[in-house]
């Protein structure tokens, strides 16, 4: 058969991720704003323009998990093994966020400072984990036959807390532009301040990070600057210029001092996916970082094949319903607009 | 077991998390239906009840759902992070079945769930109809996918042991394993009994309180069906289920009836009670009833069964926790019975909303549901010991290398996030099914321009409406 099974897998589990990063990406960032943002109704607005979709979003992650269990079980076990700790801390990030999304609103008024902290420091730690979770990742693992053989702590370094504050920056980002689009008036005033002063911030940090990678590991260094490959990887940096700069026009208002609207938002949806695409190359064909190759992980043909028919059918259904529902809510959120 | 034992604390923790997690989902399968079936009602018959219990069993459905997804996410990692050899092995087969059920039902369940919880501006009410169908379908729809899964740990087939991993070769037969359709009937029955249960609570407590309104009155009433018709099913599947076990997993059966030894050509008694102990090798101080055993498992007057002794020891799983069980599921199993019965025999005298002390036994019954299938969990799983896949991967070979220590902070953090969250959730639960239920202000027309994205946020209340002005 000529069907490259585990290929198109990895594919697969790529654009489920990158969903996962995005979508909940701008959930987490509103409650990243969270502190920043002291009105009560303001921040009863910021849920609300995500409430009726934040768990499909978050659904992503759960794919991500079942389809790496589905066709690399190795990467699957021993990854999860390696990040016991910080995917601990991140599950217990998003039951925080995730329960404060309803409990917020239905507790007694005592209760509700309580569950706003929780919003935030749910989103804080779920993302900072994330982001340390991935560090760890590009550094690799120690791995002998089929298991994990590091100690519990060798995910924590200064590059992968780099990377996890990193992670808090992206998503306020995607949160603040996000919220540039659904909001008006004073809070998208707020908003678009706060995303013209985190896009610098972010650059810098993508910056350090390019360095950072290939200077630790001379593998990256190779995939970057060896001919010809640096001239078809020097697209990437290029772009993500272009597109910060794109971005930060549109929100100073552009020449004809316009209201921005959803323009910030698909840029900063745009420079998430440079940067994970900079990832992919870095590390691609790795699964389990340094030496252990998607294929070598890969679950029997058996497997794969039959989870591969329903990805191939069922993911365009649900592309559409999703946006479906995206467009049922579409537009601006506002005050006092309940209806029961 | 005087240390701290990694894989105990591992065992521990998972049949913690996903006890925890159990909960939300079987009552998220039960109001997922009853919901669709009040809407539906609402639309054919126009009357207002309906469509008021709906909103009203609509907050307690999103408090409980949010709770079931955070607590459903760990589950999907904790494969990986406490079962790395387990997923290793058996990853090529649960694997795909967990894909599936993220592909077909939860995806399902949140893409509608916005339009269902928020959507009442936003859509028609056919449109919306449809999407309280999907949620509900699509919790039914991972039900079946995760006891596929389960129960193909339970009794395993259609596979291949080919370099130390599993293969599937007949996805068929891992997915229609023997013990799967016994098992997906019973815990069917299981989540609708206990959300019965749960919805009969609230509405005889409300009765208690002298709220005798007919919103309450048809919660009640519609509950006390659901229980007659369902409990008789529910002790007839767990009968068959019983067989089942007997056929493939037979030492659980043993220890499950505290069963040791057969004398040749005797019948096996039932023991009623008793306390089992695995270091004597015998049940002390039983009560018995002679034949009974034989006659529930093998169906004649003096069958046999293998007893404990019949297989080696460390083949054996646990009696003495599963003994007892066992016996909490079937006795409240019985207790519904009685409760479903009650129902139709005061209702049938025209008493069924004033008789005090039977409302008082409904209101008693409603976390029976959710107790008799954390039982039958329990029975289950710790009975399919020590196989985590039976007869084919111990569980001792199964867990992740992590250190005593590593294990035992992150279960402290497990117990302690869990019991104060889901607690305080649950008492919010709780909260919202104890205000009255209350006529619903009329929904805003779809058109209205200036209802754009409503707060689209929570399901529940955030004022109380007047209690007054909404009495009928
Ligand atoms: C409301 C819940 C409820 C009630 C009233 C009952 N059960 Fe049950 N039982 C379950 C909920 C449950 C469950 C949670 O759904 C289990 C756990 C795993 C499974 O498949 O179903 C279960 C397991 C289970 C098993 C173990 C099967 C195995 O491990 O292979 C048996 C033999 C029975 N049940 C039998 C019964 C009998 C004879 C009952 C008579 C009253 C009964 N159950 C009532
Ligand atoms: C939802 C209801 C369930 C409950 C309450 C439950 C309960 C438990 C308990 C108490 C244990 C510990 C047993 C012991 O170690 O003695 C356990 C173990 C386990 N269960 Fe379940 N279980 C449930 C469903 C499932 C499902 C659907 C699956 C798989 C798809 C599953 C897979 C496992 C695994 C992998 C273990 C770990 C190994 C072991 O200790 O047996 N369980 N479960
Ligand atoms: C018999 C056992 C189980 C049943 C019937 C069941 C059913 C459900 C249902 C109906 C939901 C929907 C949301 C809600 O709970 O309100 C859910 C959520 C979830 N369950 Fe379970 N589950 C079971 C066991 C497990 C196990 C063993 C796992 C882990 C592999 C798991 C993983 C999940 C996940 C990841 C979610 C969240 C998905 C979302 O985003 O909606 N479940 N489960």
């Amino acid at each position: 058969m000529g069907i490259d099974l585990p290929l198109i897998w990895i594919l697969i589990i790529a654009f489920g991720l990158m969903m996962y990063v995005v979508m909940d990406g701008f959930d987490l960032g509103i409650g990243i704003l969270f502190p920043f943002v002291p009105l009560r109704s303001d921040r009863d607005l910021m849920v609300n323009t995500v409430a009726p979709v934040w768990d499909g979003n978050e659904t992503w992650l759960v794919l991500g998990g079942a389809g790496l269990l589905a066709a690399f079980p190795l990467a699957y076990s021993v990854l999860l093994s390696a990040l016991y700790i910080p995917v601990v801390l991140m599950l217990m990030g998003l039951i925080l966020r995730g329960v404060a999304f309803e409990f917020r609103f239905k507790a007694d008024e005592s209760h509700r400072p309580f569950w706003d902290v929780a919003f935030a420091g749910g989103s804080y730690t779920a993302a900072f984990f994330q982001g340390a979770a991935l560090g760890a990742f590009i550094d690799g693992f120690t791995v002998t036959g089929p298991s994990y053989d590091g100690g519990a702590l060798d995910w924590l370094t200064p590059f992968s807390v780099f990377t996890g504050i990193g992670v808090i920056v992206a998503y306020a980002l995607l949160g603040s532009t996000w919220l540039t689009m659904k909001t008006e008036g004073a809070l998208q005033g707020r908003m678009i301040l706060y995303a013209k002063r985190i896009v610098p911030v972010l650059l810098v940090g993508i910056g350090i990070v390019s360095l950072w990678t290939p200077l630790a590991h001379a593998a990256i260094a190779r995939r970057w600057f060896s001919v010809p490959d640096i001239f078809y990887f020097a697209p990437v940096p290029i772009l993500v210029l272009a597109t910060s700069w794109q971005l930060m026009r549109l929100l100073t208002g552009g020449s004809d001092g316009k209201v921005p609207h959803a323009g910030p938002f698909l840029l900063a949806l745009f420079l998430l996916f440079l940067g994970y695409s900079g990832l992919a190359i870095s590390l691609w064909p790795n699964i389990i970082p340094p030496g252990v190759s998607f294929r070598a992980a890969a679950a029997p043909p058996q497997s794969q094949g039959f989870a591969l028919v329903g990805a191939l059918l069922i993911v365009p259904i649900i592309l559409a319903y999703t946006g479906w529902a995206y467009y049922v809510f579409r537009g601006k959120v506002r005050e006092g607009e309940g209806y029961h | 077991m005087s240390h701290l034992d990694p894989l105990l604390l591992a065992r521990t923790q998972f049949g913690f998390t996903i006890s925890f997690h159990i909960i939300f989902p079987a009552i998220t399968i039960g109001l997922g239906s009853y919901l669709a079936v009040l809407e539906g009602l609402w639309l054919l018959r126009k009357n207002p009840v309906y469509i008021d219990l709906y909103h009203f069993w609509s907050k307690a459905f999103a408090v409980n759902f949010g709770m079931g997804v955070v607590s459903g996410l760990v589950m999907a990692y904790e494969f990986g992070t406490n079962w790395s050899g387990f997923s290793t092995f058996a990853g090529g087969v649960t694997g795909p079945l967990l894909a599936y059920e993220v592909l077909t039902a939860f995806f399902l369940e949140a893409g509608f769930l916005g339009v269902m919880l928020f959507g009442w501006t936003k859509v028609g009410p056919g449109l919306h109809f449809f999407a309280t169908v999907m949620v509900a379908a699509g919790t039914i729809v991972s039900m079946t996918w995760i006891l596929a899964s389960n129960s193909w740990m339970q009794t395993p087939q259609g596979y291949e042991i080919i370099d130390g991993r599993v293969v599937p070769t007949d996805w068929l037969k891992v997915i229609f394993n023997p013990s799967f359709p016994y098992r997906l009937v019973h815990m069917g029955l299981a989540a609708y009994l206990a959300t019965a249960l749960f919805v009969s609570a609230a509405g005889a407590w409300h009765l208690l309180k002298h709220r005798d309104n007919p919103r309450v009155r048809t919660m009640f009433s519609m509950a006390m069906w659901m229980i007659l018709i369902t409990a008789p099913i529910q002790i007839l599947a767990g009968d068959q289920q019983g067989r089942n076990t007997l056929q493939y997993q037979p030492a659980k059966i043993a220890a499950m009836e505290g069963h040791w030894a057969n004398t040749p050509g005797e019948a096996v008694p039932l023991i009623l009670f008793g306390w089992p102990d695995m270091a004597d090798q015998k049940t002390l101080d039983a009560v018995e009833i002679p034949h009974l055993g034989s006659l529930i498992l093998t169906h004649s007057w003096d069958g046999q069964f293998p007893g404990l002794d019949d297989f080696p020891g460390p083949n054996r799983p646990d009696s003495t926790i599963i003994f007892w069980t066992f016996r909490v599921m079937v006795g409240l199993g019985m207790l519904m019975l009685l409760l479903g019965l009650g129902g139709a025999w005061f209702r049938w005298r025209g008493q069924l909303y004033h008789q005090r002390l039977f409302l008082r036994f409904a209101v008693a019954m409603g976390p029976a549901g959710l107790i008799a299938l954390l039982a039958g969990w329990m029975t289950t799983e710790i009975g399919r010991q020590p196989w985590i896949v039976y007869g084919v991967m111990r569980t001792s070979d199964a867990v992740s290398h992590h250190s005593a220590l590593a294990m035992s902070v992150s279960l402290v953090i497990f117990v302690v996030m869990y019991c104060a969250v889901f607690g305080t959730g649950i008492s919010y639960l709780l909260k919202v099914v104890a205000q009255e239920p209350l006529r619903s202000p009329p929904i805003p027309s779809t058109d209205d321009p200036h209802l754009r994205p409503a707060r689209p946020l929570s399901a529940a209340p955030d004022i109380d409406p007047t209690p007054t002005s909404g009495r009928t």
